[in-house]
Formats: structure tokens, C-alpha cells, sequence
């Protein structure tokens, strides 16, 4: 018969132990989660680079709502729960809902330590542990102005170095000596302090906050010793307290958390409890690597497996600021029967040190340099006796053999039960294992198949490394593919290139970069003349013999030597009068197919090569310029009818898609760039597989990009949302422009969008405003130059050359 | 049929790495002049479909066909690499600037 299985709570702990129990025991329990919060489990140790604007939230769900369905799990969101009933065995919630249980399972979490001085409940005061906290303190930091952190351990730090990145000015507030106090001896905590000020971040230490001032709303905080710090913000991150509450109330056994024995039993056999909540041997738990241990002894409990137990391990703490590397492990406090080493290099900043006792470590701390931090860990649960190795220990395992410091060699001589990633618990060997077994090729297998590098991703290099040599030649990162066989060089190195050494003609590429052609061929010169056109804009002389046919004769060739023509029709829209010379044209000159085509223009077929100037001349009396169907460039802007016509639309989609199109008209880019704008979120424009699309809203524009329907389909993805067409095209543009500063020739926006990754794209082009404008006034500069009709000038002669025979000779003797 | 040689204009006319064409009874030519100053006629009809090889990218003495990107050895009519095929040749002449090519021969006979 099916158990009823009730969680309480939607964490991580809950959700990996799910997922262990439903591999363990499928369809034993019918299960159902009261979530206090209104939403899915997500990885809450991404928060960090949430804030800091390098990851958005669709990208840290853990189970998103299919996974619920899929499994026939009943995930109430937004319902907590007020009471147990220990003794009906029900669990009620503050929507009202009241459900029995079999089985319990608490997983409530913890609570911040909110210091109760004068002020700590003003508007402005924020705390920092889930998605609601960090949404808030984005919105904080749009005002650009100060932020004080309270406290400098890891969360708090996190918080600060996040809310800098946003833009903020942001003073730390550390009541201890010196930082992070708990995980980092003095010297390192000294370390950090100095890598922090130096970001412009400023630490104020021995700093105990009397009050926070306003009325009613923030407006500074003010210290024991006077001091006065302005602020808009105060981010409590003072520390956490095991949320316990429930269990109090519901009779069970409660210390600092709701106590449990070694199988996540608490004082009734039928409740278990997990996570931040839970005490186990006197302990409670705050980093990732033990809940999820927690985890895996409740699902096997509930899964009837008695022989899983909770086991203490020390876990090894990282700091997830980008650019700091901070690692530290067991017990590094100073004592008589302890000895230690340390290295220092001050001009690299790096700072390591190593606590021994009885020959053995029991504490690791490392500062700027932390990629040994795997090895000593496992020197340390394995309580090695390392007097052996000690002159050469702190210089890591690669110098443990007389190696030379090769990184790969330190990863190779890891046994296989030396743990890679600390917070999935995954050991090399499960690593190594699993590439052979599964024949994985790529991180994101690895990362699917073992999880490991998936929660926190600071041990994403370790696995490469250990990929690289599970696979030898079958895994190479860094293979370059070279542009052609003129060259060994890659498309990112040329571009390089052409920018450091400022070459700006075709042959001064291929003399500087040591071509091992004259004069290249049909792959690189297109590309090195795009390079040029888009590096050096009104200064470099396009180069007509290096474009493929269809730019050089600014048409579309056709199997059979004719070509077509397709005007531009801005936005979509046209008229009598442009439909009219249309239909002359096509009469004229015998034109045998019209055709609409996919991106809302008209397409004449077979258009013979000696006709194409007159066709123009034709058009261009209508007011017709070049549709640039032909291109590398932006080709159309397909948009709905919008507000002007439909009942649905909710801004002006047909304007905005014609104003994008007269913006951006003309300009080449690596590859073809098809845009669309939609009304609404019917989306009639399609504007969701386009290169850029927009979804007009009630409340702005929704930017998308990086989608394809050609040889890949894929929907776009979000660049952000916008609430003025003059923003909408200030993003719009600045992306092009990072595309075509950036990306290979003829790599289209999402195959470009997938090497450099969306949340880069995002950080460049959304969250730093500053690099936005200079990619947005570059576009425009550039524009100056590129947006001139080639039709019209070659309808008035230019390129005569191309468009004529250079003789008729014979045909008359022949016919003779 | 016997091979005569036609002026068909002047190297000036053909843009360098470029290529023009010209009309004759025996079908379209086209004229390639290399980055060297090198002048070559063949056929203006890929081997493969036919495509316009005087459309396509010149680079040392070859051409890439615009349609599938076929590369054809302007100096013997040959695709080049993995693809076989061949576009008949015509003998180029130039004089004082002047470019003649040879009508009624047949391929490859005045290479």
C-alpha cells in the first residue's frame, strides 16, 4: 500500500533526498511538500552569483514544475505550515489545507540572526538567504547608491561583493578582528580584507553596530565608537539560526535544532528532520556537503535501508566571489602538540598554511592559490602520516614525486576516493568511472551523470582536468580550430589580432599573420574582410573580390546564374504605391516568379544578372531600397499588428519593429541577424526563434535573443526586460555589436551566444550599463558608414563591371 | 572548325582576384585575372551544376564556384581535392594590353 509521505519544506536537502528516494523506493510514497515559499527547489548556493548578475534565477532551478508532475508529487507553494498534530498525524497550513502523514519530514531551514538594535525593522533593512532577498536587494542596488553589510563571514561577504558588482557602494561591518573568523586564521582573514578593499569594497573590523538611523526607512547605520555610515541598505548577514520553531512546538526534542539521531530520527520515530533545521551529535549544519549527506541517510531510512547512517565529516569551505580563491578545512587554531607550515609568495598573493599534529593534517587554510585544497582534504580524512613528504607538502601533490608542478600531474596522482566535489560528494573515481561507463565527452554529461561541479561549480576545472585525462586526445578544451588551411591560426586569434596590431587591409592580415597563401581563399577572405569592415569602420576600404556573390552583386544567386531581388519593407508594412511598382517591375522586365517570403518581404525570381541595376532604378523611383536578403547583416524585422489594430497588443509592435529596422539597417554582421517584434505574448511575429526578438508587455519590452529555426530550432533565450522603446533599442543595438565584435564569421547569434555563454552576454549588455552604451555608440558610429543604399548607387553606375559582359563576340559569324 | 583568335577588351576590364564574362556561339566564358596579372578564359559552367564560375571568389589560380563551393584550377580547368570534374579551357592572348582569346579550339589543345 502507498505511504503518505509529507515534506515540509522545499530546500536543497529535501530535494536531494527525494531524489535518492525515488531512485530507492519508486511509488512507495505518495508525497507532498508544503513550501513556505512560492516557488520550486532551487540551488541556493547560486544566490551569490545571482546577485552578482552572473547567473539568473531560471538558471539555479534545481527541480522545475515538470519534475514535480513527472514524479506525482504535490508541491503546495506559498503554504506554510502553522501546526503538527502529532496525534491525528496531520500537518495544516496558512492557506488551510490539512494533510495526513505516514511519514514526516521537517526541512524548515533556518532563520537569519536579525540583531535586535534600534531601527532593525526600517524599510531597507534585508537579510539574505533566498530568491525574495536577493530580487530586493536588486532592486536596492538600481539606485546605485550605499549599501552596509552586517557581518563577515561568507554570506555576508557573498552579499557585498554581489551588491558591488551591481553597482553599490558597500562598507562591511565585522564585529570580529578580522574577517570570515570561524573559517580563516588571522592572516588569511588579512588577506581577504586587502583582495576586498582593493575591489573597492571598505571593511570596517571591530565595528559593532549600536543603531540603524532613519525614520522608518534606512538611512545609515552609526557604530558603538560614533562613526556614522550613510546607507539606503542594510544586509543583515550576521549568521543563521536552525528554524526549529515547529518541532518546538510540536512536543519534540529541541537543543539549537530539532534533535535527531543517525538517521535523521527525531523524538517521534514517525518525524524526521533534515538540513539547517536538524541537530545531529550536538552539531548543526549550514554548508551544502553535509545536508546533502542528510539527505541520503533520511531517503535511505524511508526507503528501509537501516544501514545508512549520518557521519560527521569536516567540510571544506569556499568563498564564492569571483576572483578571490579562499579555501579552508578542520581545526587551524594555534597549540602546543600542533605544528605548522605556511608559504607566503606577498607579490601573488598567496598564502598557505597547513596544521599538523602527531604528523598528521587536521586543518588547511589557503588564500589566491587553492587548487591542492582536494589533496590535503583527502590527506586529512585518510589521517595520513605525511613526515615522509613533509619538506615538499605545502608545494602540493605535484611536487611529491619530483613532478614539476604540472597541474594535470596533481590531478593523476589523486587516489580514487579523493573527494573532487565537496559539495555533491563526488570522488574521483565516480568521476573517472562514470566517462568510461557512459562514454561521457562533455562537462555537461559529466555534470548530468555525477553531479559532480554542479552545485557551486569551483571544482568545474578539477573535473576538466580529470576529463582531459580519462580521455586523452577525445577531451581537448582548447582544441583551436584554424580559420582554414591558410592559416594555423584560429577565428578568435585573428580577430585578436587585427585589433592589437591595428591591421586594417587584407593583405597587411595575411603578411602579419604569416598566411601560407598569396592571397587566401573562399573561406578566410570573406571572413578577414568582415573582420576589417567591422573593426575599422570608415577607414577600411571594403574589399568587393573577397564578399561571396551575393554582397558583391547585392542579390540573392539562384541555382541558375539569375538572381532576386527582395526590396526592404520596413517593419513589414507596405503599400498601394510600393505594390504597384512592384508589379511594374515585374512586368518590365519579364520577371518570371513574386513570392512572399518567411521575413514578411517580396522576393522576384530570376531576375537576370545585366537586368539587376535597371530593376533597382525602377524600385528605387517607388522609394525601395535594398532589402539585404543577400547578407551578413540584419535582413528583416518581421512584427505583428500591435496596438494599433489588434485588441490584444499592448504596445506598438509594428513602430518599434520598423525603428529597429531604419536604426539598424545596413550594418554587416558575422552572420545573417533576423529579428522580430510581437505585440503581445501570443507572439504572432514569431519573435521567439529569432536572432533578437522582442514580446511587447503591459509593462515594456522583453528582450530575447540566441534563437534559431533553420538547421538547429531552438526558442530564444531572455535578455532582460525594458520599459521604453529607446531602452529596448539601446540593448538591441549594443548586442549586435558585442555579436560582431565578437563572434567567428558566419556564426549565428546563438551558436555565439552558446561559447561565450548567455549570463557573460548578460552581465556585458544588461547589468553594466557603462559597457552598454560604449557597445551602443560604437554601433551607431559604425552606422554612419554602412548605411548607404547599395542599390541606388549601383543604379546609378557604380560597379558597372560586375553587372556587364566584357564582350559579345562570335554570335553573329555563328548565325551566319 | 578552325581556332581563330577574337579581341575581347583590355586586362583593365577585369577588376584583379576578379572575373568577367564574355558571349560567344560557343557558349558563356568567362575571364579571370589573378593577383599576379595573370589572364585566364574557361567556360563559365561548374562541372559540378553548372553553377557560374565567373560569379565566384578568385584566390591564387583557382576560382570557388558561388553555388556549392567547388574550387576549380583556372589553369587547367580541373576541380581541385576530394571533387573530379573538368570545364573546358580557351587560350588567352595578350597584347599590348589587349585581350585575345582562341575561338574553335578544342580544350586543352593550345595549353
Amino acid at each position: 500500500m502507498t505511504e503518505k509521505l509529507v515534506i515540509i519544506g522545499n530546500g536543497m536537502a529535501p530535494g536531494r533526498m527525494l531524489e535518492h528516494l525515488l531512485e530507492a523506493a519508486p511509488g512507495r510514497y505518495q508525497v507532498t511538500i508544503f513550501n513556505a515559499e512560492p516557488r520550486v527547489n532551487y540551488d541556493r548556493i547560486m544566490l551569490s552569483p545571482v546577485l552578482s548578475g552572473e547567473k539568473d534565477y531560471e538558471q539555479i532551478i534545481i527541480h522545475g514544475d515538470g519534475w514535480y508532475v513527472r514524479n506525482g508529487i504535490t508541491l503546495y507553494k506559498g503554504h506554510r505550515i502553522e501546526a503538527i498534530d502529532r496525534v491525528a498525524k496531520t500537518v495544516t497550513s496558512s492557506e488551510g489545507v490539512t494533510e495526513s502523514y505516514d511519514k514526516l519530514v521537517i526541512a524548515t531551514g533556518s532563520n537569519p540572526l536579525i540583531i535586535p538594535v534600534p531601527g532593525h525593522d526600517f524599510a531597507g533593512v534585508l537579510t539574505y538567504r533566498d530568491l525574495d532577498d536577493v530580487n530586493a536587494m536588486l532592486l536596492a542596488a538600481r539606485s546605485r547608491a550605499k549599501a552596509v553589510v552586517i557581518g563577515g563571514g561568507l554570506l555576508g561577504l557573498e552579499a557585498a561583493a554581489g551588491l558591488q558588482s551591481q553597482g553599490m557602494e558597500v562598507t562591511v561591518v565585522h564585529l570580529m578582528p578580522t574577517l570570515m573568523e570561524r573559517q580563516l586564521d588571522p592572516a588569511a582573514g588579512y588577506l581577504l580584507q586587502k583582495a576586498l578593499e582593493e575591489r573597492g569594497i571598505k571593511v570596517l573590523t571591530k565595528a559593532n553596530t549600536k543603531a540603524i538611523l532613519g525614520n522608518g526607512t534606512v538611512e545609515g547605520v552609526e557604530l558603538a565608537d560614533g562613526t556614522v555610515i550613510p546607507a539606503t541598505l542594510v544586509v543583515m548577514a550576521a549568521g543563521i539560526r536552525p528554524n526549529a520553531a515547529l518541532g518546538r512546538e510540536a512536543g519534540l526534542t529541541v537543543d539549537r535544532g530539532i534533535v535527531v539521531d543517525d538517521a535523521m530520527q527525531t523524538s517521534d520515530p514517525d518525524i524526521y528532520a533534515l538540513g539547517e533545521c536538524a541537530e545531529v551529535g550536538g552539531r548543526v549544519y549550514g554548508l551544502v556537503a553535509p545536508l546533502y549527506e542528510m539527505a541520503r541517510t533520511a531517503a535511505a531510512q524511508l526507503a528501509g535501508d537501516d544501514t545508512v547512517r549520518f557521519v560527521h565529516i569536516d567540510t571544506p569551505t569556499k568563498l564564492k566571489v569571483t576572483g578571490i580563491d579562499v579555501y579552508s578545512l578542520g581545526d587551524f587554531a594555534d597549540g602546543d602538540d600542533r605544528e605548522e607550515i605556511v608559504l607566503r609568495d606577498a607579490s601573488a598573493g598567496v598564502y598557505k598554511r597547513l596544521i599538523l599534529k602527531d604528523d598528521r593534517i587536521i586543518g588547511t587554510v589557503l588564500f589566491g592559490e587553492v587548487a591542492d585544497g582536494a589533496w590535503f582534504n583527502d590527506l586529512k580524512k585518510k589521517s595520513a602520516n605525511v613526515s615522509e613528504m613533509r619538506d615538499t607538502l605545502i608545494f602540493g601533490p605535484a611536487y611529491q614525486d619530483g613532478g614539476a608542478g604540472d597541474p594535470a600531474a596533481a590531478v593523476a596522482a589523486l587516489p580514487d576516493d579523493a573527494e573532487i566535489c565537496g559539495c555533491n560528494g563526488i570522488c574521483k573515481g565516480r568521476i573517472t568511472g562514470a566517462i568510461k561507463a557512459k562514454g561521457l565527452t562533455t562537462l555537461d554529461e559529466v555534470r548530468a551523470h555525477t553531479k559532480a561541479s554542479a552545485s557551486c561549480g569551483t571544482c568545474t576545472g578539477l573535473v576538466e582536468q580529470l576529463m582531459e585525462l580519462t580521455l586523452g586526445d577525445a577531451f581537448n578544451r582548447s582544441a583551436i580550430q584554424p580559420m582554414c588551411a591558410c592559416t594555423t591560426l584560429g577565428h578568435d586569434d585573428v580577430r585578436r589580432l587585427i585589433a592589437a596590431k591595428s591591421l586594417k587591409t587584407v593583405p597587411a592580415v595575411m603578411q602579419e599573420l604569416e598566411w601560407k597563401t598569396s592571397c587566401g581563399c573562399a573561406k578566410c577572405r570573406p571572413a578577414l574582410n568582415y573582420y576589417l569592415v567591422c573593426d575599422w569602420p570608415g577607414e577600411y576600404a571594403d574589399d568587393y573580390q573577397s564578399r561571396f556573390i551575393n554582397e558583391r552583386a547585392h542579390a540573392n544567386i539562384q541555382k541558375d546564374g539569375t538572381f532576386s531581388v527582395v526590396p526592404r519593407m520596413w517593419g513589414g508594412v507596405t503599400s498601394s504605391a510600393e505594390l504597384r511598382a512592384i508589379a511594374d517591375v515585374v512586368d518590365k522586365f519579364s520577371i518570371p516568379v513574386v513570392k512572399v517570403t518567411g521575413g514578411q518581404r517580396i522576393d522576384m525570381l530570376g531576375v537576370e544578372k545585366e537586368d539587376l541595376p535597371a530593376v533597382w532604378a525602377d524600385l528605387g523611383k517607388a522609394g525601395f531600397v535594398s532589402g539585404h536578403a543577400y547578407a551578413k547583416g540584419l535582413r528583416t524585422v518581421k512584427t505583428c499588428v500591435g496596438t494599433d489594430w489588434c485588441r490584444f497588443g499592448t504596445q506598438d509592435s509594428t513602430g518599434l519593429g520598423i525603428r529597429i529596422e531604419k536604426f539598424m539597417w545596413g550594418s554587416w554582421t558575422p552572420a545573417k541577424v533576423k529579428m522580430a517584434v510581437s505585440g503581445c505574448p501570443r507572439n504572432c511575429a514569431e519573435a521567439t526563434c529569432k536572432d533578437v526578438g522582442v514580446i511587447c508587455v503591459d509593462s515594456g519590452y522583453e528582450i530575447h535573443f540566441a534563437g534559431a529555426a533553420g538547421l538547429d530550432i531552438k526558442g530564444t533565450e531572455i535578455l532582460g526586460q525594458v520599459k521604453t522603446e529607446d531602452e529596448a533599442l539601446e540593448h538591441i543595438a549594443a548586442l549586435v555589436q558585442m555579436y560582431r565584435e565578437q563572434a567567428r564569421y558566419l556564426e549565428r547569434i546563438y551558436k555565439w551566444a552558446g561559447r561565450i555563454g548567455l549570463d557573460e552576454i548578460r552581465r556585458q549588455i544588461v547589468q553594466d550599463g557603462n559597457k552598454r552604451r560604449a557597445y551602443f555608440e560604437r554601433f551607431v558610429f559604425s552606422q554612419k558608414f554602412a548605411q548607404v543604399d547599395p542599390w541606388t548607387e549601383r543604379a546609378s553606375g557604380k560597379d558597372k563591371h560586375e553587372f556587364r559582359p566584357m564582350a559579345t563576340v562570335g554570335l553573329a559569324e555563328a548565325a551566319e | 572548325m578552325t581556332m581563330k583568335w577574337v579581341e575581347v577588351g583590355s586586362l583593365e576590364d577585369i577588376p584583379s582576384r576578379g572575373a568577367r564574362c564574355v558571349n560567344t556561339h560557343e557558349g558563356r566564358l568567362a575571364l579571370f585575372r589573378t593577383a599576379d596579372g595573370q589572364v585566364f578564359a574557361i567556360e563559365d559552367h561548374c562541372p559540378h551544376k553548372g553553377g557560374p564560375l565567373s560569379q565566384g571568389i578568385v584566390h591564387g589560380t583557382s576560382v570557388t564556384c558561388p553555388l556549392h563551393n567547388w574550387v576549380v584550377s583556372l589553369e587547367t580547368g580541373k576541380a581541385l581535392g576530394a571533387d573530379e570534374g573538368v570545364v573546358r579551357t580557351v587560350p588567352v592572348r595578350s597584347e599590348g594590353g589587349r585581350l585575345f582569346i582562341a575561338l574553335g579550339a578544342r580544350a586543352g589543345e593550345a595549353a
